[in-house]
C-alpha cells in the first residue's frame, strides 16, 4: 500500500543571528495509512519543526512532504493537531471547542450535525456531561481529552500530535494511552505521534522512528511488532521490555554518548 | 444578610465621610468660599436643576462619543500594531511620545485651529486622550497571542480575518475592557479640559468655570460631585458590557 505520510530528505535550518542553525538533516519518515509513527528523539533535535512541516504550516529548505500522494506546500484542511498545550478557548464550552475545526472546514454542516458529531467523540472519550463547562473547570487530563476531540472532529485522515500527554501525570498518562487505542479503533486516521516517552512509542506505534541529536536524521526504525489491541500489561512482558532496552540505547547513541556509559 | 452587607457596606462608607467633610468644615468655621459643606450642596443642585440636566448632558455625549472613537480608532491601530512588526515598531515611539504630552498644553493649539468648534474640539480631545490604552492593550493581547492558537486554525486552511475573528478578537476582549476602564476616566478629563479652558464653553465643566467667575463655591463643589456620578456611571456601563463580553475571564469561585 502506498505511503499516507511520506517524507523524503528533508532538511531544515532556522536562520539565527549567529548563523544557520540547522534542525533537520535528510529526514525520512514514512507511514503506511492507517498506521501509528511514534517519533522519539532528544530534547532540541528538532521534532517540533517535523510537526509543522507535515501540518504544511513552514516550508523545509530542502526535501518534500507528501500527503495522500500530494505534495504540501499549504496548510490542508485534512490535518488535525494536538500539542502538549491542549490550548483550548476559555471562552467556548467544551463542546463549542470541539465543533472550532469544523466551523472551518464545513461552514455548511448543520449546526446539529457538528453538535452531534462532537457530542459522540466527547462520549468516546469519557467527557460525556462535561460538554457544557468551560476548559478551566477541567482538570489537565480532561482537557487534553477535549483537544483530542477536538484534533479528530473533521476526520482528518492524518492526525498530527506534538508531546500531547507531556504535562499530565503517569496515571493520567496512562488513561489516555488507551483512549487513544480506543479512537484508533473507532476512528481510521494515520498518526504521527511526537513524544519522550519510550513507553507511549512502543504502546501506541507501529513503528518507532528515532531521531538523531540536532541536526536530526533518522536514527533507527523500529517495527512495534505488538498486537493492535495493547492493554497496559503489554509493556512488563519480555518482547516490550526487549524494544524499550533498544530504544534506550538508541537514545543514548542519539544524544552522542556510547552505549555503556550511564 | 450578606447582601444587606453589601449594600450597608458602601452606604455606610460614603455616610461617614460625609459626616468626616461636613465635621471638618465646622470645626475650622470654615466659610463656604473657602470650603464648601456637603449640606450647602443640595441647596445648590436644587438652584441650578435644568442647568446640571443641561450641561451634565452635553458632557456625557461628548465624553461618550470621544470614547467611543478612542475605541474604534484605538482597536484599529492596536490590530495593525499587533499583526506587523514593522507597523510596530513605526508606531510605538510616536504613540509613546505623543502620549507623554500632557493634553492641557493641547487645548490651546486645538482651540487655535478648529477655532468656535466647541463640540468638535471637545469631543476631539475627549479622544485624544482616551485611545492609547486601548492601542496598546490590544496591539499586545495581538502580538502576544501564542503560536499554538493560531496553529489550530492555519493548519485547516482558515484566513487570517477568520483566525482574528475567533481567536484573536475574544482573546484580546479582557485587556481591552481593562483598558477601557482607564480610557473612561481619562476621557472626561478631556471633555473637561476644554468645556473649563474655552470661553464661553459649555456642559459641566463650563459650570464650573462659571461657578468660580461668581464665588459660587457650594455649586463648584456640587460639579465635582455631578462628574463623580457621571464618572461612575460610565465606569459601571463598560463593568457591565466587560460582563457580557468577557465574562468567561473570570474564573469561577471555589
Amino acid at each position: 500500500m502506498a505511503n499516507l505520510i511520506d517524507i523524503k530528505g528533508v532538511t531544515h535550518a532556522y536562520r539565527t543571528k549567529s548563523g544557520p542553525l540547522p534542525v533537520l538533516d535528510n529526514l525520512n519518515i514514512a507511514v503506511p495509512e492507517g498506521e501509528f509513527a511514534a517519533v522519539v528523539g532528544p530534547s532540541g533535535c528538532g521534532k517540533s519543526t517535523l510537526t509543522r512541516l507535515v501540518a504544511g504550516l513552514m516550508k523545509p529548505d530542502r526535501g518534500e512532504v507528501w500527503l495522500h500522494g500530494e505534495r504540501v506546500t499549504s496548510p490542508r484542511k485534512t490535518v488535525g493537531m494536538a500539542f502538549q498545550n491542549p490550548v483550548l478557548l476559555e471562552w467556548r464550552s467544551i463542546l463549542e471547542n470541539v465543533i472550532l475545526p469544523l466551523e472551518i472546514v464545513a461552514p455548511r454542516m448543520q449546526q446539529k450535525d457538528r453538535e452531534s458529531r462532537a457530542m459522540h467523540l466527547l462520549e468516546m472519550v469519557g467527557l460525556k456531561g462535561f460538554e457544557a463547562k468551560r476548559p478551566s473547570e477541567l482538570s489537565g487530563g480532561m482537557r487534553q481529552r477535549a483537544s483530542l476531540c477536538r484534533a479528530i472532529v473533521h476526520k482528518p485522515d492524518v492526525l498530527i500530535m506534538d508531546e500531547p500527554f507531556g504535562a499530565l501525570d503517569n496515571f493520567t498518562r496512562e488513561d489516555l494511552w488507551q483512549t487513544m487505542r480506543d479512537l484508533r479503533a473507532a476512528e481510521p486516521f494515520t498518526c504521527v505521534l511526537i513524544t519522550h516517552d519510550l513507553r507511549e512509542s512502543v504502546f501506541l506505534g507501529d513503528q518507532v522512528f528515532v531521531l538523531s541529536g540536532r541536526p536530526a536524521r533518522t536514527q533507527m526504525v523500529l517495527p512495534v511488532d505488538l498486537p493492535a489491541d495493547r492493554t497496559l500489561d503489554i509493556l512488563y512482558q519480555p518482547k516490550a521490555q526487549e524494544m524499550l532496552h533498544t530504544l534506550r540505547d538508541q537514545i543514548r547513541i542519539a544524544q552522542g554518548r556510547d552505549g555503556d556509559a550511564h | 444578610m450578606e447582601t444587606l452587607q453589601k449594600i450597608a457596606t458602601p452606604v455606610l462608607a460614603v455616610v461617614l465621610f460625609l459626616v468626616a467633610w461636613e465635621a471638618l468644615v465646622w470645626v475650622n468655621d470654615w466659610p463656604n468660599y473657602k470650603m464648601a459643606s456637603p449640606s450647602d450642596l443640595p441647596p445648590a443642585f436644587w438652584k441650578f436643576r435644568w442647568l446640571f440636566l443641561e450641561m451634565g448632558w452635553q458632557t456625557l455625549w461628548r465624553t461618550v462619543l470621544g470614547l467611543g472613537l478612542a475605541v474604534l480608532f484605538g482597536t484599529l491601530i492596536g490590530m495593525i500594531m499587533g499583526f506587523s512588526r514593522i507597523a510596530r515598531d513605526g508606531l510605538y515611539p510616536l504613540l509613546v511620545g505623543f502620549n507623554a504630552i500632557p493634553k492641557a498644553t493641547l487645548v490651546p493649539v486645538i482651540s487655535l485651529i478648529f477655532i468656535g468648534q466647541h463640540d468638535f474640539n471637545t469631543v476631539l480631545m475627549a479622544f485624544l486622550i482616551s485611545f492609547f490604552p486601548i492601542a496598546v492593550s490590544v496591539g499586545i493581547g495581538l502580538s502576544t497571542l501564542e503560536p499554538e492558537y493560531r496553529d489550530i486554525l492555519r493548519s485547516l486552511g482558515a484566513s487570517r480575518f477568520t483566525i482574528f475573528r475567533k481567536i484573536a478578537l475574544p482573546k484580546t476582549l479582557p485587556e481591552f475592557f481593562g483598558a477601557l476602564k482607564v480610557s473612561v476616566t481619562l476621557a472626561f478629563i478631556g471633555t473637561n479640559l476644554v468645556e473649563i479652558v474655552a470661553p464661553h464653553g459649555r456642559g459641566l465643566g463650563a459650570l464650573f468655570k462659571s461657578g468660580e467667575t461668581n464665588g459660587d463655591y457650594p455649586l463648584m463643589f456640587a460639579v465635582l460631585i455631578a462628574l463623580a456620578a457621571l464618572g461612575i456611571l460610565l465606569y459601571y456601563a463598560v463593568l457591565v458590557l466587560e460582563r457580557i463580553f468577557a465574562g468567561w475571564a473570570e474564573r469561577p469561585q471555589s
